[in-house]
């Protein structure tokens, strides 16, 4: 259990997938101007992360790790395919967002209209891939882990996304000088938020401290972040109220 | 230039200035940022894209007639994936370290958006030649952003260019260092390239007005 509380906080705060590691970068520029499809498309990352990670993982246990194939028989036992593995995930994402895609269409068409044409555009969204490629670098033991990380690192690109819409609405209203106006200005605000998400580093201290203590710390630093997040929402919700008047 | 004609040469020129893939189309900054901490890096890694781009954008070129559209994506995903794995596995035999330092961002090229992007604006639409160029041209453009980048970070960072320092010794005090500078450890940390990507767009914007955007 607290193996999964740590991932989960980990993969949210501290290796955030935009502000840590960049990914996804690409959407998170183009679509983040309006809160209402930074929503959308963060719905669409999540679960596609949480459909996509846990597969990968099978197959690379399964299929692709140096002696995954033991199970077909001991004379398998050698194969080593992790070459393999990035044509390998990219089909899998591939596939699976055609799928998700007709899925929805059929049983859901309300979310589909919602999420519908952010969905093709996350097959060659980095966060994705970059997900199942981090899942298997750090080689997380267990399917359970593997859900767990696709989607909070889901929730994290979320969050991402959600602050820097409100953000940039709220921007139109500044005097930003003329060159940076739109991309410069964006840039420099995700390095500033990058910078404070540095600061979450210290949340989890690393596998040296015994056990009860990072239990305590995890679970009062947990507290925190969770109101820190309400402010955060609750911030959302002002601009948004804010836009509805100025129309 | 006299190998090419005037139209065929823009193809190259433009994307490293006015149509930059980084810093005008917004395209490609997912793997671009977090290995720019290092010129090496930056170099290996835009040698990488001109290489996957120069050879995918020839291979969709010729595919062009051939692949259905409802399946381009993944057609295209599998010819850049394969492309990759070409360069991963060179890299893991002739440059170990530095793949370990490149990691999963090596992998990450496969979703690189301007790959993506010039095959399906380009090289869907053009011949083998053109596209070829136009595939060079974008990498280029790329990679003299990365390269910048790398080369202001590991300079003001670490003090050093390529690994080897440049500005004296921070512990014996030669150099600059003996009047008192200091290496500013911020631009080592991830978040320093996006607030350098937003000083040369900030830069190349106040030169170029038409580039200004509305918004």
């Amino acid at each position: 259990m607290l193996e999964h509380l740590e991932l989960f906080f980990k993969s949210i705060f501290i290796d955030n997938m935009v502000f840590a590691v960049f990914l996804g970068m690409c959407s998170y520029l183009a679509v983040s101007k309006k809160v209402s499809t930074a929503v959308g498309l963060g719905a669409a990352v999540i679960f596609v992360l949480a459909v996509t990670v846990p597969l990968n993982w099978l197959l690379d246990q399964y299929l692709l790790q140096d002696g995954a194939l033991a199970w077909l028989g001991p004379e398998y036992a050698d194969y080593n395919l992790s070459f393999l593995s990035f044509i390998m995930f990219i089909a899998t994402i591939a596939t699976m967002v055609q799928l998700v895609e007709i899925v929805v269409e059929k049983f859901s068409p309300a979310l589909y209209n919602s999420l519908g044409i952010f969905l093709p555009l996350i097959a060659v969204n980095c966060a994705i891939l970059g997900g199942s490629l981090f899942m298997q670098a750090r080689e997380i033991p267990s399917l359970g882990l593997a859900l767990n990380y696709g989607i909070s690192s889901g929730i994290g690109w979320f969050l991402a996304i959600l602050a820097i819409a409100a953000i940039r609405e709220k921007i139109r209203y500044s005097n930003v000088p003329p060159p940076l106006r739109g991309l410069g200005i964006t840039f420099i605000i995700t390095g500033l938020m990058g910078i404070g998400f540095q600061s979450f580093g210290g949340m989890l201290t690393g596998d040296n401290e015994p056990p009860e203590g990072t239990d305590n710390t995890t679970v009062e630093k947990s507290k925190e972040e969770k109101e820190i997040n309400e402010e955060i929402d609750s911030d959302d919700k002002a601009v948004s109220y804010n836009e509805v008047l100025n129309k | 230039m006299a190998l090419l004609s005037k139209k065929d040469a823009n193809l190259i020129l433009d994307p490293l200035a006015d149509n930059n893939p980084i810093t005008i189309q917004v395209l490609g900054i997912c793997s671009a940022l977090a290995i720019t901490a290092e010129l090496k890096a930056s170099l290996v890694m835009a040698i990488s894209v001109i290489f996957v781009m120069g050879i995918g954008n020839i291979v969709i070129s010729l595919l062009r007639n051939v692949i259905p559209s409802k399946i381009r994506i993944i057609a295209q995903l599998i010819v850049v994936a394969t492309l990759v794995i070409v360069v991963d596995q060179v890299l893991k035999a002739f440059a170990y370290e530095l793949s370990k330092t490149l990691s999963v961002f090596v992998g990450l090229i496969i979703t690189n958006c301007i790959i993506m992007g010039r095959f399906e604006a380009f090289a869907l639409g053009n011949g083998v030649w053109r596209s070829f160029l136009d595939g060079i041209g974008n990498a280029l453009g790329y990679g003299v952003i990365l390269v910048i980048i790398g080369f202001f970070r590991e300079l003001l960072g670490s003090g050093t260019l390529f690994g080897i320092p440049v500005l004296g010794d921070p512990i014996a005090k030669t150099g600059l260092y003996s009047i008192g500078y200091e290496n500013n450890g911020f631009m080592i940390i991830p978040p320093a390239a996006l607030i350098v990507v937003g000083i040369i767009i900030w830069v190349q914007r106040s030169r170029n007005k038409a580039l200004i955007e509305e918004a």
